[in-house]
């Protein structure tokens, strides 16, 4: 091995290699603003990426320039401009024009792309319709105790994860965030902490649980409801198990724990939230946080996954008033999910035109609402051709956030991070298309005003002479 | 390009110039207020017209991570109160915490030209600046939340007070504030730490070690802001908010300053009498008499007001405490190392003794303070209800009638406890002027506002001049916004994005040797990856320190 060490060393001095320390890696909701990135200015690529998990490491190292053109119509490449150009024409000319995507770009552009669909009077969604949406919903309801990461490292004695496998999808949460890492009132990391495990499944993440507590699958919502129950010293009978598949001596157990722990987190991911049960699944565990506030310290926060989905859900939520799933087609912000969320705009048919920002719908919606999205124009952002690039009218290839430009994400519990490119990309970033998107719109759209009638023609005068 | 304007025929109120509801022209040119201008400018006939300067709220809460929280929260608070884009404006929603847009627009709309951000986790700061920049017209700044951290705590209690005033100076250049708040200093850890208590008394050892006490930590951030000359001193909401017999707490806070300067936040939750789990009486009398004695203080009022408002403060325990009124839907938001957080829907009732008594004592404060340019109108926004309810507010100290009938439909037995009914003072146009205008930008620090001499800056709003003041201020006719009409005859002309104030008092750089060791062991993020960068800043102005 140290061979090997010794011989990439080598490899790296001969190359014109530049460190980027404190570069944040944008794969997950885990937000790790710890990466010391080597790259190789030549050939525009990250080599290496200390201190990144497995899942970041491949992040950095995939995305390299590739030699495609900036921007297409309908498949034929032309200029940035003439996309752009379509691409208001396209969204000005449509009734019902949907804005989707977003959890994978920065908050910069996530205005930008806010402002447009205002502007249009149109539909915006994020990706969170279809992850922690319920957990949306779910505090809406109930609210949330909660805390930054950091106090989960230094106070927490009692970790408790729910319906996620974070071992796999956010592999630095244990040892950076909230099981291994020694903290202010932890200063024997692991030691001072009981971890457990709630899923349907023995996952990967069980390998640091103290306890594993395996509910049969679609009873999460019985098994919260039961520990609620509990700590209010309801009284459960033992048919619990027969129910939910966990014996009552366990419940009571896991009740006498986190009443006596000195500062306990309960971590939920979407085995919770897209399950049977849905936001009543996340509004029973955000209730159970909060009844345990009766009797010590006590704090929940969902698992979030892309890297800036936190910040879609903040940036949307500071310019309208909500979350995601919000309709302008009033002239004001409207909240309705299962009416606004994206699935449900493309599957009724409703949308006749779409934007699709850093997202993949493509892939992974259900078939009926791909199916609409084949039929009606797509503009699409995006780094990677995708099977939502295939089928756009307008397609951008845009900068990666995080290696090629910088700007602003959130982590999963709101802490607002910058970031450090690594290196130039010839592509446009989303900021800046979505910028000359915004501007030839809000043209076009005070131009139309103008032909449509008197007022139209006063309101623009009276932007040429305020008094 | 900025307009060249002559206003003429208005009546003006402008205290800081000592003039008083006289007709008086009013020159704007490159975005001041100027001696004259050419022949040929823009001229504003203000006949029947009340001009002042624009508005400068000293106290509220706009934007960051706990407001967001509390729109996220909130759904119903703003299905029905919608605020519609215009061709130069955008659309947003309102409520007790509405979106950015709407914020800024309807400050502007009630002649409000300034918002101070009362309460910002050093960690929240980077959010801030992010959602000021969507917050339109108004100019803004915050406060930065020192008063819990837990680093600071360490210095003051190895009494290492150069290096204290070495990261104090630090934390608010990393964030890019403009003062420091103070919020149930060292209360956190018993939050946090101790299985959600409090602290109770200003004395009472606290802290990650449990040896230092409010007191010492008020003491150490009176003194090192006063001394590296801070525009506004430190922000302080003392503790024991909103419990029976806190004006104890509130007085020895103020006591604690000496003749430093200091400013105490929403003092009317402060001026509490009585014991403690039992209804509260009024002091009001006995704060406005050592605020009206003591020119080294000011505070802004926090007037409550009847009807649906958002709890939304860093004083965790106290928002618990509410949520067992309430029983419904709480948010608590812990940051790491330096602040707490809690968030929840409110309604203040008419019938209720507490909400009358609250209410009254407000008004008492204001009734009785000898001094208006010290005892500034807020509403604690949200907290005490909307800013939204500053023209009715107005009204209540300007129209003893009014009052009269108002006093009618609240608790009576709150009211015996109070001297209200009994005051007959009415506020006029001129200090109303001083209240919300001269008063809180003198406070500031904020040379160019709240005045509209030669060289101020042309923030300036205009009113139909009415009986009913409630009418008058709801709604300016005119509002200038550095010289730009961006209100001209009620309709929107124009957007634009406002100045971000903040300072950036002098420190040694060795401090962040001592502080980086704290921040990769009890930190979640890098230390070069928390302060704020300038470029958040977009257009911004540094006020001077010293």
């Amino acid at each position: 091995m140290p061979e090997e060490a010794n011989s990439r060393k080598t490899e790296e001095q001969n190359k014109n290699i530049k460190i980027v320390e404190d570069a944040t890696c944008t794969f997950c909701g885990c937000v790790c603003d710890d990466m010391e990135l080597h790259v190789d200015v030549d050939e525009k690529r990250i080599i290496k990426a200390k201190n990144a998990c497995v899942l970041g490491r491949a992040w950095f190292a995939e995305h390299t320039i590739e030699d495609a053109p900036a921007a297409l119509i309908d498949g034929k490449e032309v200029s940035v401009e003439e996309a752009v150009e379509e691409a208001a024409q396209t969204l000005v000319k449509a009734k019902f024009p949907i804005t989707y995507g977003l959890s994978d770009t920065t908050s910069e552009a996530q205005k930008q792309a806010v402002a447009i669909t205002d502007y249009i009077k149109g539909n915006i969604d994020t990706t969170t319709s279809v992850c922690h949406g319920p957990s949306g919903l779910a505090f809406q309801g109930v609210g949330e105790s909660t805390s930054t990461l950091g106090e989960v490292k230094n106070r927490a004695d009692l970790v408790i994860y729910w319906g996620g496998n974070p071992a796999e999808s956010h592999p630095r949460h244990f040892g950076r965030y909230a099981v291994t890492p020694k903290g202010m009132f932890t200063p024997n990391g692991k030691k001072d902490r009981t971890v457990v495990l709630v899923d349907v499944r023995k996952t990967k993440s069980a390998g640091v649980a103290d306890i594993l507590i395996r509910p049969k699958p679609g009873k999460d919502f019985e098994v919260l409801w039961a520990l609620r129950a509990l700590v209010k010293g309801v009284s459960i009978s033992t048919d619990i198990e027969k129910e939910t598949g966990v014996p009552l001596e366990v419940l009571t157990d896991l009740v006498e724990r986190m009443k006596n722990c000195r500062f306990g987190v309960l971590f939920f991911g979407m085995g919770l939230t897209m399950t049977r049960g849905r936001h009543f699944n996340s509004g029973a565990l955000l209730a159970l946080a909060t009844d345990l506030n009766e009797y010590t310290h006590f704090v929940a926060k969902p698992v979030r996954g892309h890297g800036n989905v936190t910040g879609a859900d903040n940036v949307v939520s500071w310019q309208t008033g909500y979350p995601f799933g919000v309709n302008f087609s009033r002239g004001y912000p409207r909240f309705n999910p299962g009416e606004f969320t994206t699935v449900d705009t493309l599957s009724n048919g409703d949308a006749d035109a779409a934007m699709i920002i850093a997202s993949d719908p493509g892939s992974n919606f259900p078939k009926k609402a791909i199916e609409h999205l084949k039929n009606i124009p797509v503009v699409v952002l995006d780094t990677k051709s995708t099977d939502t690039t295939k089928l756009a009218h307008v397609a951008f290839k845009t900068a990666t956030y995080g290696i090629n430009t910088g700007g602003t994400v959130y982590r999963m519990d709101d802490v607002s991070i910058p970031l450090r490119p690594a290196f130039e990309s010839p592509f446009p970033d989303d900021e800046s298309i979505l910028k000359a998107i915004k501007k030839r719109v809000h043209e076009l759209i005070l131009k139309n005003n103008h032909s449509g009638g008197a007022s139209g023609e006063a309101k623009v005068a009276a932007a040429v002479n305020p008094l | 390009m900025s307009a060249t304007m002559r206003i003429v025929n208005g009546q003006v109120y402008d205290p800081k110039n000592n003039i008083n509801g006289e007709i008086k022209e009013i020159c704007i040119q490159d975005g001041k207020i100027v001696d004259a201008v050419d022949d040929d400018a823009t001229i504003i006939d203000a006949k029947g017209m009340v001009i002042m300067p624009g508005g400068v709220d000293i106290h509220c809460h706009i934007a960051g991570p706990k407001v967001n929280l509390a729109r996220k929260l909130t759904p119903e608070a703003r299905r029905h109160d919608v605020h519609p884009s215009t061709p130069f404006t955008r659309s947003g929603s309102g409520g007790t915490t509405p979106s950015t847009f709407a914020a800024g627009y309807r400050y502007a709309t009630l002649g409000y030209t300034t918002a101070m951000e009362a309460a910002v986790s050093p960690i929240g700061a980077r959010h801030v600046l992010e959602e000021f920049e969507d917050t339109p017209i108004i100019d803004k700044g915050f406060y930065v939340l020192l008063g819990n951290n837990i680093f600071l705590h360490n210095l003051i209690r190895e009494k290492r007070f150069e290096e204290f005033e070495q990261a104090v100076a630090w934390w608010v250049n990393a964030t890019k504030a403009y003062t420091v708040k103070l919020v149930n200093p060292g209360g956190d850890e018993a939050w946090k730490g101790k299985k959600n208590s409090n602290v109770t008394d200003i004395d009472e050892k606290t802290g990650p070690s449990g040896d230092i006490t409010p007191r010492q930590i008020i003491e150490a951030f009176v003194k090192t802001v006063n001394k590296q000359g801070y525009p506004h001193p430190p922000h302080i909401h003392c503790n024991n908010l909103g419990h029976s017999g806190n004006y104890i707490t509130t007085l020895e806070t103020m006591k604690t300053a000496g003749d430093l300067r200091a400013h105490i936040a929403h003092i009317q939750f402060h001026s509490y009498g009585g014991e403690v789990g039992k209804n509260p009486i009024s002091k009001a009398a006995e704060i406005a008499d050592y605020v009206n004695n003591h020119p080294n203080i000011t505070c802004d009022v926090g007037q409550v007001m009847f009807g649906e408002s958002t709890i939304m403060t860093a004083d965790a325990p106290l928002a618990y405490v509410l949520k067992g009124h309430t029983k419904g839907k709480w948010v608590n938001a812990d940051t790491e190392c330096e602040s707490g957080c809690g968030i929840l829907p409110f309604t203040y009732q008419e019938h209720l003794y507490m909400h009358t008594l609250q209410w009254a004592i407000g008004l008492e404060l204001f009734l009785l303070s000898e001094d208006p340019w010290r005892i500034i109108l807020s509403t604690d926004h949200p907290n005490g209800g909307s800013f939204m309810a500053y023209p009715k507010l107005i009204k209540l100290l300007m129209d003893e009638k009014f009052r009269h009938e108002e006093m009618k439909r609240v608790n009576q037995k709150a009211l015996k406890k109070c001297s209200l009914p009994e005051l007959k003072r009415e506020y006029t146009l001129y200090e109303i002027a001083i209240i919300t205008r001269a008063g809180p930008a003198k406070a500031l620090g904020l040379e160019t506002k709240g005045h509209l001499g030669v060289g101020a800056d042309a923030d300036i709003t205009i009113y139909d001049s009415m009986d009913d003041k409630e009418m008058m201020f709801s709604t300016a006719r005119y509002v200038f916004k550095s010289g730009e009409p961006m209100i001209a005859n009620h309709e929107f002309k124009t957007d634009s994005q406002g100045t971000v104030y903040h300072i950036e008092p002098t420190y040694d750089n060795k401090i962040e040797e001592v502080l980086k060791p704290f921040f990769e062991d009890f930190y979640s993020i890098e230390f070069s990856n928390y302060p704020v960068d300038d470029h958040y800043l977009h257009q911004h102005e540094i006020i001077k320190t010293g």
